[in-house]
């Protein structure tokens, strides 16, 4: 599986993305500099990573939810393959409207970084499959801006559509629901703050993210197999 | 062209407007001598920002020269951007600390946030990827609203600038006493990594190469902070707010990935940071390194607002900005390179065989100065030293056993004290794990960082308890290294060496002089017996206020080596039955300690003693044992003596608990200072192979599940409290500080 790791200015979790999806995940990635958007021709999934693209300035993800290669990758999350964004990558999709809703400054207006549990709350998209529906994981989390809101209308649509992927058992920062990430409708676009990629190895804390890698490239070789 | 001599280079010297800058009359004289004709402004300015005490070391120089700064592992010690320490397979580790002293008191956000954009510069100006920040941060007691408020401002600050730039913060210290009330301390560490095969140099060499500008535009901002740096803060500061200069953490992101590109290049040869006095110290002293002189064009210099004169470029200390020299004919690949990243880089100079430093500006030469005469011909003084007289009255005074009816109350006290409680509130805020290297985040003895592609890790933490110097400068030199040293080694690592922050009070003042002249006599005692070079420093003088000095704090940033992941070891307590060994003898020592300060409200009598061939001795067997899988958890004892490091052992996530008995004295076994001791727990079965190396350490008792600590002295239980109910208040310690109104 090819996957892309898309580089903003001031994107600065692109390594340890680089790092997770493919040294330790195994699939075959590649860091892809925003400008350089004809890379992402035969990729089969785009990682948007955490950091402050363009420096957060005017509001994080804005700036560069408008820059060319997001065409790109809306015209890849038409296609139904896999768009993830974590973090940094998350408030870029909620701004592209790739994702509904929008992530506002934390309750206690700090930044937090420690690690948080989650619940598992779908385990039916390509990203979340090798977990179980309910499991308890913990992912560090590493944000000033992470406080999910939407209106109580997209909540219910949310909710009638399976769409809330993860929960935060302890909620840290006044999430609407506890809701720590969320996909689109066709379930191929997750959206999360907590860093899945910072918890791949033992040896840093928790390996517990290192599923959500291994279940899009195994999702991935299914249906590519079926496909085949 | 002609060297235009400025009408006002009279006037300078008639009304002593060099004296503005912070020059004396006799470092003017001098300076007409160099020159062989009368400064003008420009010149006066450049020559008082390069012979400041922050560019210059004036009166720290004769001192730094005691530091041992060699060893079989250093690639390069102090004078380049940062030192340099080989850790094999032809990487090293590159790092320094840096003080933002004066500016964080003015304006605490910014101040805090160019201190860590300023230490980040100079690593990766050598060519090493920043890898780990940390910080050492001394405040006033959290009881007035303005103390609260540069604690809040500052921590805010380290957060937003480290964050933003993607270096992870891994850990620091914090600590509170009086004497920082009016001037607190920010130093900032950075580490980083590089290939032997990367390392660069600030040097503009070879004739007729390019010097280019590199970042943003060149403003007003942070003008003559150097100097503001070298003068007491004075009661009327906040109108010295123009001389921070205000960051820009996101271009400082574009510039490390720009630089990491650029090293990469044969077309470059050499690059600085303009860290302090700017342009002005980064074009001088590539030139004075080099052996050769430099020509810069100021019409060149992007320039951020207009009508600059010559001397606010000069002195400018606009922030993310570097100069490089480049091959002459391939600029245009370096220049790309910038592009890439949206930044601005622009030929501003060249090379030149005559040594001299040529400043054009519209059409006329503004400055014409002899290049080694910045750096070399700075002037050195050899203050005066008399030793304190406080000092020998403390000498006389027996410090007597505090009186403690209650060790669990005492207990809960001390673990309340800001400078022991947890400080959790402070790092949560700054990102300690992104680069996905963080093995331990702060809050242990020392920070550890893994190497990728090696089954290597850094050990790195800070130190420095100033109230030991404060009462005996050269045992408390000794103790701040030693401490640092041992926290790496109950990390697992072996020391490799450190960087030094000097923080003292106006050395003009001969006891203020004797404090920093005694501290490095112990420090430098300390580092030939622990093996750990000095790499780097910083110096920041004149950290007094109202006639009040801080107390001295000569902060130690020290860098250490895990041959193995598999050596890193946990401060906390690890497993139900293991054995709790204290390694050293506790004597009656409460001269500067957190006990002493709680009952006198001061802190008086002797320092505690540090015998550095035990301390060596000790760091070693400890080494050797964790090396060989015989330590489960080890903890060093600091404030609060064996108390609360028992206490600190059991605050891990597994609720454990410790049942220790104690002898002697309880008061003195539980909170005394002594040095030289570690808290360890060893597996039932290692007892026997840890006892052959540690046959004098006293086994306290065991490891238990009930989340308590029990301690029993004298077949007494003189003590049982709630681990989770102690956890609870040490965490909650400081956020309630901050919370209750002044």
């Amino acid at each position: 599986m090819k996957v892309a790791v898309i580089v903003f200015p001031g994107s600065n979790c692109d390594r340890d993305m680089y790092h997770a999806a493919g040294e330790v995940a195994g699939a075959e990635a590649s860091l892809v500099w925003y400008t350089d958007t004809h890379l992402l021709d035969d990729v089969d999934g785009i990682l948007i990573p955490g950091g402050f693209s363009y420096g957060d300035y005017l509001r994080s993800g804005s700036m560069a939810s408008t820059s060319d290669i997001m065409n790109k990758i809306r015209e890849h999350a038409e296609k139904g393959k896999p768009v993830l964004g974590i973090c940094n990558g998350f408030q870029i999709l909620t701004e592209a409207g790739l994702l509904p809703g929008a992530l506002m400054r934390n309750k206690n207006l700090s930044f937090m970084c420690h690690q948080e549990e989650l619940v598992v709350e779908d385990n039916e998209t390509v990203f979340t499959t090798l977990y179980d529906k309910n499991e308890v994981v913990r992912f560090p989390i590493a944000h000033g801006e992470g406080n999910y809101f939407c209106d109580e209308e997209t909540l219910q649509e949310l909710k009638d559509n399976n769409q809330i992927v993860f929960t935060y058992k302890n909620n840290p920062n006044g999430s609407v629901e506890d809701i720590a990430g969320i996909r689109n409708k066709a379930g191929n676009v997750l959206g999360m703050m907590p860093h899945p990629e910072r918890a791949v190895e033992a040896l840093l804390g928790s390996e517990d993210g290192l599923r959500l890698f291994q279940s899009m490239i195994a999702n991935w070789r299914s249906s590519n197999a079926v496909n085949a | 062209m002609q060297l235009t001599h400025n009408m006002d280079s009279e006037k300078i010297e008639q009304d002593r407007l060099y004296q503005d800058m912070g020059l004396s009359d006799e470092e003017f004289e001098k300076i007409k001598t160099i020159l062989g004709r009368r400064p003008n402004f420009t010149e006066t300015g450049i020559f008082s920002v390069m012979w400041s005490e922050h560019c210059s070391y004036k009166t720290s120089k004769p001192l730094l020269r005691k530091f041992p700064t060699e060893g079989p592992n250093v690639l390069q010690g102090p004078g380049e951007g940062a030192g340099v320490i080989d850790i094999g397979d032809e990487q090293a580790v590159v790092f320094k600390v840096e003080s933002h002293n004066h500016p964080s008191a003015v304006e605490p956000y910014q101040g805090a946030a160019t201190g860590v954009g300023g230490i980040i510069r100079d690593v990766f100006s050598m060519g090493a990827r920043p890898i780990a920040l940390m910080n050492s941060l001394r405040f006033g007691p959290l009881t007035t609203n303005r103390t609260k408020y540069l604690f809040s401002e500052v921590v805010a600050g380290i957060a937003g600038y480290g964050n933003c730039v993607g270096v992870p913060t891994v850990g620091g210290e914090v600590q509170f006493d009086d004497s920082y009330e009016d001037n607190p301390l920010v130093n900032a560490m950075c580490v980083g990594l590089i290939n032997h095969d990367e390392v660069q140099k600030g040097i503009a060499a070879g004739i007729g190469n390019t010097i280019l500008y590199a970042g943003p535009p060149t403003g007003r901002d942070g003008i003559h902070g150097a100097t503001f740096a070298s003068d007491d803060l004075a009661e009327d500061s906040n109108k010295d707010r123009p001389a921070v200069q205000v960051g820009d953490p996101f271009m400082e992101k574009l510039l490390i990935e720009a630089c990491m590109e650029v090293i990469h290049s044969d077309a470059l040869v050499g690059m600085q940071d303009m860290g302090a006095a700017g342009l002005t110290s980064s074009a001088s002293e590539m030139a004075s390194k080099a052996g050769t002189g430099l020509e810069m064009n100021l019409d060149l210099v992007p320039q951020r607002e207009q009508n600059m004169t010559a001397y606010e470029m000069m002195l400018s200390e606009s922030q993310e900005r570097m100069l490089l020299c480049v091959k002459a004919g391939r600029e245009q690949e370096i220049i790309a390179i910038f592009e890439k990243y949206g930044l601005k880089s622009v030929p501003v100079g060249k090379v030149i065989e005559e040594k001299v430093f040529r400043i054009k500006h519209h059409d006329e030469v503004v400055a014409d100065i002899p290049v080694d005469s910045l750096a070399d011909d700075a002037p050195v003084y050899h203050m005066p030293s008399k030793e304190a007289a406080y000092y020998q009255a403390f000498q006389q005074i027996d410090v007597q056993t505090p009186a403690v009816n209650h060790h669990g109350e005492t207990l809960k006290q001390l673990l309340q004290r800001p400078t022991i409680a947890s400080k959790e509130w402070v790092y949560d805020q700054y990102d300690s794990m992104v680069q996905t290297n963080t093995v331990v985040t702060p809050g242990s003895d020392a920070a550890v960082v893994r190497i990728k592609g090696t089954d290597k890790a850094l050990a790195i933490t800070t130190d420095c308890n100033s109230r030991y110097i404060y009462l005996d400068p050269e045992e408390g030199g000794k103790i701040a290294v030693a401490e640092a040293a041992r926290n790496i080694v109950c990390s697992g690592a072996k020391p490799l060496g450190l960087t030094d922050g000097l923080n003292f009070g106006n050395p003009t003042n001969p006891e203020i002089f004797w404090q920093m002249e005694k501290s490095v006599d112990g420090m430098s005692a300390a580092c030939k017996a622990l093996q750990t070079p000095v790499i780097s420093g910083n110096v920041s003088l004149y950290n007094q206020s109202k006639g009040k000095s801080i107390y001295p704090t000569p902060v130690v940033g020290m860098v250490g080596l895990h041959e193995s992941t598999a050596h890193i070891t946990p401060s906390f307590f690890q497993k139900t039955g293991d054995n709790i060994y204290l390694i050293g003898e506790t004597k009656n020592e409460f001269g500067g300690s957190e006990l002493q300060f709680i009952q006198d409200g001061k802190y008086e009598g002797k320092a505690p003693h540090l015998d550095l061939t035990i301390e060596a001795e000790r760091q070693e067997k400890m080494l050797s044992l964790i090396r060989q899988g015989k330590i489960q958890s080890a903890h060093d004892l600091a404030e609060g003596g064996l108390g609360v490091a028992l206490a600190e052992s059991l605050f891990s996530s597994e609720a454990l608990g410790a049942e220790v008995t104690l002898t002697g004295d309880a008061t003195v076994a539980l909170f005394s200072e002594t040095q030289s001791r570690f808290l360890v727990t060893v597996k039932p079965e290692h007892q026997a192979a840890f006892e052959d190396v540690f046959a004098d350490a006293a086994r306290l008792g065991q490891v238990t599940a009930d989340n308590q600590l029990t301690v029993t002295a004298n077949n007494e239980m003189i003590l049982q409290e709630d681990a989770a109910a102690l956890k609870a208040l040490w965490k909650g310690a400081i956020p309630c500080l901050l919370k209750s109104k002044a």
